[in-house]
């Protein structure tokens, strides 16, 4: 069974469809990118997995459990169950200012989790490194570039040992040359066979790092499949023009 | 100007400093977690409760805290069969007009600081799994804090300056010394030691707050 399974997925504001009857799924160890032009729906999808978005109709499941079922959400701690099982992390990084890069890790599982702090220490020295920032554990988010803001924001996210990891277009507010030291610590997750589902505008990391791809377009799946199929031999005119247009 | 008149002047006008700050001290105390509490009520989803308090800044905004501290001094005990019961200690009154209307002072520029915190910040604190207290206590009010911080430094520089207003209602306090000196004595100095008292004030005052501020950098 796919970790994740979306199922008739109907989300609009007012009047305006934002996703139609949307239908995918997510294994495990899976990497996903969703692409496609911007108002296409895309964040909105990834944000209704951990119910940051409240959809109007369909059914989510993840891991078994439905998050919601045909349009009908479970009790609010059965939300918060399924939700902390998922990571997020933001195009905004959403560092907590007021806290040093250390306490930004530490804070969730502490509160949350109520986990040791001989343990928690252990672990976020051990996840600053990985992202290749230990030396600035005591640093405010304030004086770090905004490439060491996202790789704090993914330790941040990693901290709450999440199954799963979602980013919402993770490098868009990066100035280009930041991009590379952020896409690197995804690709790192990737080949540890972190599942992942990745709204990006990477066009080249969608196609060496991801498993599949998705293009969207005005609230629908318009094709999904292998990167090699997608990139190199669209079948839809849709995704043939969108990806024209980039090159 | 001799230095012994200073001196004979300054012994009850430092007397009359100690009603200032201590006027000071209480409206700060109390004011300050009034004007969050009214800030939450303003937010609040019952609207019936918004309502009043929306009203009630309003009206403490809007008209004169001379006027609010005569009001409840003095008109108070006016009022037809309760105003005999209203008849208050006037420190007290006064300490309790200054914090009625610095609350509501102070819960506006809460409420700014609250609408200056991101979106973002409550999205990330729900997907870590915080519960709505934690977010609150945790994360949104120590950066509103930080936010409004210039702001309440500023109004505690008037509230400094504003303690004159006991002079209004017979409070001696500062400038009330200060007065009673220059009506006995036919000089102006006094005004001059009272000024100076002041800005001692405001400048110890300013010294410290800006080393609040300087702990409360995040950076």
């Amino acid at each position: 069974m796919a970790f994740i399974e979306v199922t008739n997925l109907i989300k609009s504001y007012d009047r305006l469809d934002v996703l139609k009857q949307i239908s995918f799924t997510v294994e495990r160890n899976e990497v996903v990118a969703i692409i496609g032009p911007s108002g296409s729906g895309k964040s909105t999808l990834l944000r209704s997995l951990v119910h940051l978005e409240t959809i109007d109709n369909g059914t989510i499941t993840v891991d078994g459990s439905n998050l919601v079922k045909n349009g009908v959400y479970a009790k609010p701690k059965e939300i918060k169950e399924i939700t902390a099982k998922m990571g997020m992390v933001f195009q905004h990084f959403n560092l907590f200012p007021h806290l040093t890069v250390k306490q930004n890790l530490e804070l969730a599982p502490k509160l949350v989790r109520k986990e040791a702090s001989g343990d928690l220490e252990k672990r976020s020295s051990a996840l600053l490194e990985k992202v290749g920032l230990a030396d600035r554990a005591d640093a405010f988010p304030a004086k770090l570039s905004g490439g060491q803001k996202q790789r704090v924001a993914i330790a941040r996210a990693l901290m709450m040992n999440p199954e799963i990891l979602l980013f919402d277009e993770p490098t868009s507010a990066l100035d280009p040359e930041l991009t590379g030291e952020v896409l690197k610590v995804m690709k790192d997750l990737a080949d540890e066979q972190m599942t992942m589902v990745v709204v990006t505008h990477e066009m080249a990391f969608a196609k060496e790092v991801a498993d599949r791809v998705i293009f969207m377009d005005k609230g629908e799946i318009i094709e999904s499949d292998s990167p090699a199929q997608i990139f190199k031999n669209p079948k839809n005119e849709r995704t043939k023009a969108f990806l024209g247009l980039l090159e | 100007m001799s230095f012994d008149y200073i001196n004979m002047v300054l012994k009850p006008m430092l007397d009359g400093t100690k009603v200032t700050l201590l006027l000071f001290l209480i409206v700060i105390i109390f004011s300050i977690p009034l004007g969050f509490l009214l800030t939450l009520a303003v937010r609040s989803r019952f609207k019936p409760l918004s309502l009043i308090v929306h009203a009630y800044i309003y009206v403490m905004r809007g008209t004169p805290l001379l006027l609010q501290l005569l009001f409840i001094v003095f008109g108070l005990p006016l009022l037809p069969v309760i105003g005999d019961y209203l008849v208050l200690d006037r420190f007290v009154a006064a300490c309790l007009g200054f914090v009625l209307n610095y609350a509501a002072y102070f819960a506006e520029i809460f409420r700014g600081g609250l609408l200056a915190i991101d979106r973002g910040q409550y999205e990330a604190a729900q997907v870590l799994g915080f519960n709505k207290w934690q977010t609150m206590t945790r994360i949104i009010l120590p950066q509103m804090f930080r936010v409004a911080l210039p702001t309440v430094a500023n109004e505690s520089i008037t509230l400094v300056k504003d303690t004159s207003l006991l002079y209004a209602v017979a409070v001696p306090e500062l400038l009330h010394y200060a007065q009673t000196a220059v009506n006995r004595d036919f000089t102006i100095v006094p005004y001059f030691v009272a000024a100076v008292i002041y800005l001692v004030i405001t400048l110890l005052l300013t010294m410290i707050l800006k080393r609040i501020e300087r702990k409360y950098q995040f950076e």
